[in-house]
């Protein structure tokens, strides 16, 4: 069949005045490494990926690079959830031996990769998730021993990062919906996320033979006020500064998607210029509108040989639907020795209760005390019905803690913990340790109940956005929130003074020795005083004589 | 002896109980002094929550309190308050019931007359194990070490209980204590030879290399204490079916890898350590606290409570992780050589030095901590002062006790050759 690529691009204008970009490629690479025969021959997948992964035997991989924090209350759902920093995890084929070995080598083979300090994730940030990360592909692989999963919160994402990601499509930059990617204007965005993500998926719906999928995403986040000057109009123009021209010619299908479900009869915004198509998808619980452009058909461009797609707002938009699930989490405390972590996890439903899974991962010199968790619901002890707790070892390996917590419907539920902060030695800090450290984002995993019937068919053409997390049911869906990194501040000691400080301390042993050794070496004596100069002197001349002296 | 005792007791429960029911109960056990990674509740409570959880104390690095501990307190958990208090009741006790047989007749026949005012009468001596006890139940670092729950009590009932067994002759008791004690912290190691001596001087063998009767109870002796060590080691393995604790424990002990600010020196030394002299720094800082022993051993083996007196000091000082509990305990001792009052040197300032640091420890440390204004030059300067007070004190009873043991031998009113009063120096 070969390898095939669809590439699409979402705008969904958001509540708050922002608007959102996703971009999602997909290449389905038809290879089977597995069996052993080395591939040398590759069409639409690029090669260094395709050898990073027939190289470390990887199953899954995903990686994402993030700047900023998404605000679900204000934005709503995103449709690929990433943490802010950089994120990997990777399921290894059960074939690997050295699963850690094998972690390594592939964290600082796509630090090269794609321009970033992945090198720093080592075993000390590194934890087995045995939960929460379930594979989002084929396969029955769940022993967690395969399983590694990271994340660099301080990890900042610039064009280093942008360019080695866009080279990775098979146009590149230069067709197809990739031309708008410039990063002058990506960057100057409250929210940009990229990421890639590999998985086994079947090739049709018999299910006979598996392809590997790699989609790559973009979610972009345009400011009202930075990038969009007050004024509610966007533009692909004022948002990219490109328009597009043409679609991907290597790509099966180009699409642009506008989300036009709160604008039915186009009172709310114009949306120029028009199309006939219009297509209705259910993502993330919901049934949503979208006006299509396809740009494989050389109509869409019109005369002008260019799509620029204009929304100019006419009235002001009704209230959001609130999220249905959401996560904020923060310090509490005060001073350098103790402190509490406290995670809120809202649950929106009027009248459904779920359940959660709730990862923490937390880096060592934080030490956690799992004696004074406590998970409360509208004021109430709320126990987890599953909590895998796995402590750190200093200098080796973070805190992990997982736990199935029910929500209840319409509550508030809060996770505290206490947590003492460590003195590291002063070669452990970073060079600004008064910046403080950071805690990589609490994972929240749920299926979360649907008002609309979910589509389980995934097979059935359907847009990229809506068919990436697998649906097994129709009555709910999956969803993973993340929470804020927490900035936390250690005691520091004195860096400039670690010889004063080994002559200091030596000099009290000193002290202490010098005063037992005294008293254990020396007895006590009658001091006789000593005589003068001349008597001295007269002395050593009758010693010299032989005579007894004075 | 019975009144004035049941009397210092009810202060002291009623001192403790008042304690833990205010809001300070909170505040204490939080304090660096007080608790250290090794002997805090917080973590003795953590280890046991582990334990429900069904993932082993040891697999993190939070708990370093030895098994027996845990099944210990998995029964006592909920009665720890009053654990707590007993502990503290029965060191009082033992120190009591120790410093009654003292060697007070031993002495009498050898010296020269005018020793007799050295020599302490039986009414002095009469009030001295009250006198230890209550400098024991109502020093403050002992009460701050009880509200705060602190295991480092326990240590303390056992080390007790060993002198205890010690003086009363009971060598197969002695040796189990202080093969608990070691079980526990691995310093009380170097009691071992002052407990030897005092046991070989009650069954009058005298400490000669070519007699087969030393020989005889030394081995005696080293079997009944390694037995029982070995006893608790393994029923430490056969209760978690692992080896792990003694990474944990002893490995901790010794290797120092958490660098939580206490009142010992070790702390800021290994946190601003090169890491190339870490091991070789680790090393002599251990070694510290044991070569001590034979020296001193050798210079006082006619007086073993005195031994076991430094070396209970130089442990305290010394050692890995101190705090003030441990302090308290070799502090007890000092009524037990009141008359050595004429001879110490230092002991103004020794004391009021103890006593400007102790209330800085709290001021400096909120300074770093919670006010930002100050850094950690300031508590470790504290705590260097502290230690050299330390040291200073044991010196100086040292010095003080070797000098009138030379009085007592050479008289206490010296004169020099021409028959003007002598000034005496260590030479």
């Amino acid at each position: 069949m070969g390898d095939q690529f669809q590439e699409e691009l979402v705008i969904r204008p958001l509540h708050s005045g922002d608007i959102y970009a996703s971009f999602q490629f997909r290449t389905m690479w038809d290879t089977d490494f597995l069996r052993g025969s080395k591939v040398s021959h590759y069409r639409l997948f690029p090669k260094s990926l395709g050898q990073v992964i027939s190289k470390f035997s990887v199953r899954e991989l995903h990686i994402s690079f993030t700047q900023g924090y998404w605000r679900t209350m204000q934005w709503g759902q995103p449709f690929l959830p990433s943490p802010p920093g950089a994120e990997l995890w990777v399921w290894f084929q059960d074939t690997v031996t050295d699963v850690d070995g094998a972690w390594k080598e592939l964290t600082n083979v796509l630090s090269g990769i794609f321009c970033a300090s992945l090198n720093f994730i080592d075993s000390t940030n590194t934890v087995q998730p045995s939960a929460s990360f379930k594979p989002l592909g084929l396969g029955n692989v769940t022993d967690q021993r395969f399983l590694r999963y990271a994340v660099l919160p301080r990890e900042i994402v610039c064009t280093e990062n942008l360019t080695p990601w866009k080279k990775l499509l098979p146009c590149g930059s230069k067709a197809g919906l990739a031309v708008l990617m410039k990063s002058e204007k990506l960057f100057h965005s409250s929210f940009h996320s990229q990421a890639l993500h590999f998985r086994p998926v079947c090739q049709d719906w018999k299910c006979k033979s598996t392809v590997w999928e790699l989609r790559q995403t973009l979610n972009v986040v345009f400011d009202l006020h930075t990038s969009g000057q007050g004024k509610r109009e966007w533009s692909l123009f004022k948002m990219f500064s490109r328009t597009l021209t043409e679609a991907c010619p290597l790509a099966s299908s180009s699409k642009v998607y506008v989300d036009v479900t709160d604008n039915p009869q186009g009172e709310l915004f114009e949306l120029s210029p028009t199309t006939p198509l219009l297509s209705q998808a259910v993502v993330l619980g919901d049934r949503r509108t979208y006006s299509v452009y396809d740009l494989t058909n050389q109509a869409t461009f019109g005369q002008t040989r260019s799509l620029n797609m204009l929304l100019r707002w006419r009235a002001a938009e009704r209230d959001m639907l609130r999220p249905l699930l959401h996560g904020e989490r923060y310090v509490a405390g005060y001073g350098l020795q103790t402190g509490e972590i406290h995670t809120l996890m809202y649950n929106n439903h009027p009248y459904r209760a779920f359940p959660v899974l709730l990862l923490d991962t937390v880096p060592w010199y934080l030490r956690l005390y799992i004696h004074t968790l406590t998970v409360t619901s509208k004021g109430r002890d709320n126990k987890p019905s599953y909590i895998h707790y796995q402590p750190s070892k200093d200098r080796l390996r973070p805190h992990l803690l997982e736990m199935l917590v029910q929500l209840p419907p319409n509550s508030v539920t809060e996770v505290t913990m206490q947590f003492e902060r460590a003195l590291l030695k002063w070669t452990e800090y970073t060079p600004d340790p008064n910046h403080g450290f950071y805690v990589g984002s609490s994972v929240i995993s749920a299926l979360v109940p649907s008002v609309v019937a979910m589509d389980t068919n995934s097979t059935r053409e359907c847009p990229l956005f809506s068919s990436f997390f697998p649906c097994k049911e129709e009555s709910s869906y999956f969803m993973r929130v993340y929470t804020e990194p927490l900035l936390v501040n250690l005691p520091t000691p004195d860096f400039s003074m670690p010889y004063n400080v080994i002559c200091l301390t030596c000099t009290v042993v000193a002290v202490g020795y010098g005063s037992l050794y005294n008293l254990l070496t020396r007895t006590f004596q009658v001091e006789e005083p000593s005589p003068g100069l001349a008597k001295r002197l007269a002395n050593i001349i009758r010693r010299l004589r032989g005579v007894p002296l004075l | 002896m019975a009144a004035p005792l049941t009397l210092l007791l009810i202060v002291a429960v009623t001192i403790r109980a008042v304690l833990f029911r205010s809001s300070l109960a909170e505040l204490i056990p939080e304090r660096v002094e007080v608790v250290s990674p090794l002997n805090a509740w917080k973590r003795v409570v953590e280890g046991l929550a582990l334990l429900d959880l069904g993932v082993s104390p040891y697999a993190g690095d939070v708990f370093h309190e030895t098994p027996l501990i845990i099944y210990f307190f998995h029964f006592v958990s909920d009665y720890a308050e009053i654990v707590f208090m007993v502990m503290t009741r029965l060191v009082g006790c033992v120190f009591l019931l120790q410093f009654r047989k003292q060697k007070y007749a031993l002495e009498a026949e050898r010296y020269p007359l005018d020793c007799l005012e050295l020599i302490r009468t039986p009414k002095e001596m009469y009030y001295i194990p009250l006198k230890v006890a209550m400098f024991y139940l109502l020093n403050p670092f002992t009460i701050l070490s009880c509200v705060a729950k602190s295991t480092c009590g326990l240590n303390n009932a056992v080390i007790a209980l060993f002198i205890l067994c010690t003086v009363k002759g009971s060598s197969l008791m002695s040796a189990i204590f202080l093969a608990l004690a070691t079980y526990q912290s691995i310093y009380p190691l170097t009691l071992f030879a002052p407990a030897l001596l005092y046991l070989l001087q009650r069954l009058y063998i005298p400490v000669n290399w070519q007699r087969s009767s030393f020989w005889l109870f030394t081995t005696q002796y080293t079997f009944m204490y390694l037995g029982s060590l070995c006893v608790m080691v393994c029923l430490s393995f056969f209760l978690l079916s692992s080896w792990d604790f003694l990474s944990s424990v002893y490995g901790f002990i010794l290797s120092v890898p958490d660098l939580t600010p206490n009142i010992g020196l070790f702390w800021y030394f290994f946190a601003e350590m090169f890491e190339h002299f870490r091991l070789f720094f680790i090393c002599v800082f251990q070694i510290n606290v044991f070569f001590y022993t034979i020296p001193l051993s050798i210079k006082l083996k006619e007086h073993p409570i005195f031994l076991i007196f430094m070396q209970i000091a130089i442990i305290s000082i010394f050692k890995s992780y101190p705090t003030v509990g441990d302090i308290a305990l070799y502090m007890a001792f000092l009524p037990a050589w009141n008359h050595l009052y004429r001879f110490l040197r230092n002991i103004f300032l020794v004391s009021v030095v103890l006593l400007a640091c102790s209330t800085l420890f709290p001021v400096l440390w909120h300074l770093w901590i919670y006010a930002g204004s100050a850094n950690s030059n300031f508590y470790y300067a504290i705590t260097l002062l502290f230690n050299v007070a330390q040291i200073l004190l044991v010196s100086d009873y040292f010095y003080a006790y070797l000098r009138r043991e030379h009085h007592l031998t050479h008289g206490l009113y010296l004169k020099r050759k021409d028959g003007s009063e002598a000034t005496l120096v260590l030479k």
